[in-house]
Formats: structure tokens, sequence, C-alpha cells
């Protein structure tokens, strides 16, 4: 390692530092809801190790503890993680050219926070090189993933003790109202989350939790078109 | 709470890992510098917005836990964690503002 991508690595982990605050509570909460759900200790960790996909583990629980079918649970939860795409996209231009196994690795620690500490050094100046940009994106993640599989550990440690009156049940859907209120900053992101309740009650009565898939469908198409409109109007 | 049996975890589990590391994979290490259609990137920057609504929706209308009786308390605990996302931009005060408001709904008011 050269001292400048090591000033790189070690700049990405400062950037992160901020939202650790972030990840230990939002880990242990899932290490609480996934145990109380009924997954036990080696399947909630092997969960936040493999998926590693915060909004998405939630999701996957909750159908789970629901009952739902597999194929409609892993529907829901991979819905959720498209955004991904959109990332690993934009990252293109930065880390495309970085050798496979890098890229390989870069993919699996691809989260909301790593993502978006690296995209914002990316378009500042001074402009950083190839090597120093993959060093910056490990420096990003190389504390928040380690402390989401501890906290993920020791929430589900926690969570057994927790008597059924504090009503962790319903730290799910305050959890995905959390995650959710903070992106309503648009009439199209308002427009689509508002199609999403509405047509989720509606079809409520569907079987196995699809009347959400149809909702899904139906508020990304209102969130596209409101947001298309408003561009033609300016 | 029924048990979930372990299989049915297992293949969530597995099946989920391998699906969202396959998102994330996809143009880093497949697809390359290939442009993606501006309506597929516009639809895809809403789906968080566009699914999590519609999961809660009905969580907060029919709560498990009440057996499905529209319960004060929850609705308090919504409202409250959605104005304080809205307004602070805070996940972890909106959760935090939200069960206080859920305790405050079960043990003082309601």
């Amino acid at each position: 390692m050269t001292d400048q991508t090591r000033s790189a690595f070690v700049s990405g982990f400062f950037g992160s530092l901020p939202f650790v605050t972030v990840i230990i509570p939002f880990a242990m909460l899932f290490g609480v809801v996934a145990t109380e759900a009924g997954l036990d200790l080696l399947q909630t960790m092997s969960m936040s190790f493999f998926v590693i996909a915060g909004a998405s583990q939630f999701v996957a629980v909750q159908l789970l503890a629901d009952q739902a079918p597999t194929l409609i649970i892993l529907a829901s939860a991979l819905a959720v993680n498209m955004r991904m795409a959109m990332y690993s996209a934009a990252l293109v231009p930065h880390l495309g050219a970085a050798p496979l196994w890098q890229r390989a690795f870069a993919a699996y620690l691809l989260v909301d926070q790593s993502y978006g500490i690296a995209i914002k050094r990316y378009e500042e100046d001074p402009p950083l090189g190839r090597p120093q940009k993959m060093a910056y994106f490990f420096g990003t993640i190389v504390l928040i993933c380690p402390l989401w599989y501890l906290f993920t550990w020791i929430g589900a440690e926690v969570g057994t003790a927790i008597p059924p009156e504090y009503a962790l049940d319903f730290a799910v859907p305050i959890t995905f109202i959390a995650l959710i209120a903070p992106q309503l900053k648009s009439l199209a992101h308002l427009a689509a989350a508002l199609v999403s309740v509405v047509t989720a009650l509606a079809l409520a009565w569907m079987p196995y939790s699809t009347g959400v898939l149809v909702a899904a469908v139906a508020a990304m198409a209102t969130g596209a078109a409101v947001e298309i409109w408003m561009e033609r109007r300016r | 709470m029924t048990a979930i049996s372990d299989a049915k975890v297992w293949a969530v589990i597995i099946l989920l890992g391998i699906g969202t590391y396959l998102i994330r994979f996809s143009f880093l290490g497949l697809i390359g510098d290939r442009r993606l259609p501006p309506l597929v990137l516009r639809l895809l920057r809403f789906t968080p917005v566009a699914v999590l609504p519609a999961l809660v929706a009905p969580m907060v209308a029919w709560p498990a836990a009440t057996g499905g009786e529209l319960d004060p308390a929850r609705i308090l605990a919504a409202a409250a964690a959605a104005a304080i996302g809205i307004g602070t931009r805070s996940v972890l005060g909106a959760i935090a503002g939200g069960m206080a408001a859920l305790y405050l709904g079960i043990f003082v008011l309601f």
C-alpha cells in the first residue's frame, strides 16, 4: 500500500464515524426483533452476515413471522434492495477499472452508508486516483460492517430477556416509518408513499401479502410519473 | 406466535443473501459501464419509498399484538415517528420518538 492509498483508506474511515451512532442501535434492534420473531442466534447472525441490508432484513423477518410464502418474502425483501442496483451503476465510473476480486468484495460491502460516504467524496476536490478510490471505499466500511455483526449479536442476546409488554412488535413499523420519513423530500416521494399506503390497505384482502407487491409497483409508477410531470412544468 | 420452520428461514437467508449480492454486483461486476435507461433509474430511486409504506400500513391499521383491533397507542406512535422523521430527517430520532410515544400511549394515556 502506498502512502496515498493508506491516507485515502484512513480518510474513508473517518468519514464513516458519524454513522457509527446510527448503525449500533439499528443492528441491536434487528437482533432483538429477529429473536422475538423466533429466529435462533445462528439464523439471526447469518442473516446479518449474508444479507447486510437492514431494511430488507426487517422485511424478511416480519413476513416470516406472518407466515408469508417464501417467494413473497424474497420478492418483497429484494424489492427493498433494488436501490442498490442504482448504487452499483453509480460506482462504475469510479471503481469499474479495479481488479475483479476487489469489485466482488466491494459489491458485498455496498450498503447505504458506504455508497453515500464514498460517492460524496468522489465528487469533491481534490480528485482521488483509481486505487485511492477503492481504498477510500473500503475505509468507509471497515468499522461499520463489523459493528453491524457485533451489535446484531448483542441485540439477539438482549432480545430474549425483554418481556412482551414492551410492545417490541411495534418496533418494526416504527423503524420502517423512521427510514421512510426523512426520504419524503419531494412531492413525487410523498405521492409514491401515499399511493403505497392506500393501495396496500385496499388490497389487504389479497392472499399472502401479494397486495404489498401490487402497491409497490403502483407507488413506483406514481413517483416516477409525478417527478416527470414536475420537471415538465418547470 | 406459531413457530417458523427452520428450512424456510434458512432458504430465505440464503436466497435473500444471494439475490442481494447479485443486485450489488450487477453493474460493478457484470454489466460495467453501460448506461441504464433514465426511466429505469427513476423507478429504482422510488423503490424504498414505494415498498416500505405498503408493509407498514397494515401493521399500523391492524396490529397483530391487539388481535387486529385499531389501537390508539400504536396510531400515536406511528404518527409521532412520521412527524419527527419528516421534521428532523433523523432516523434514530424518529425511532426513539416513536417508541417513546408508544410507551406514553400504552402506559399513561390509553
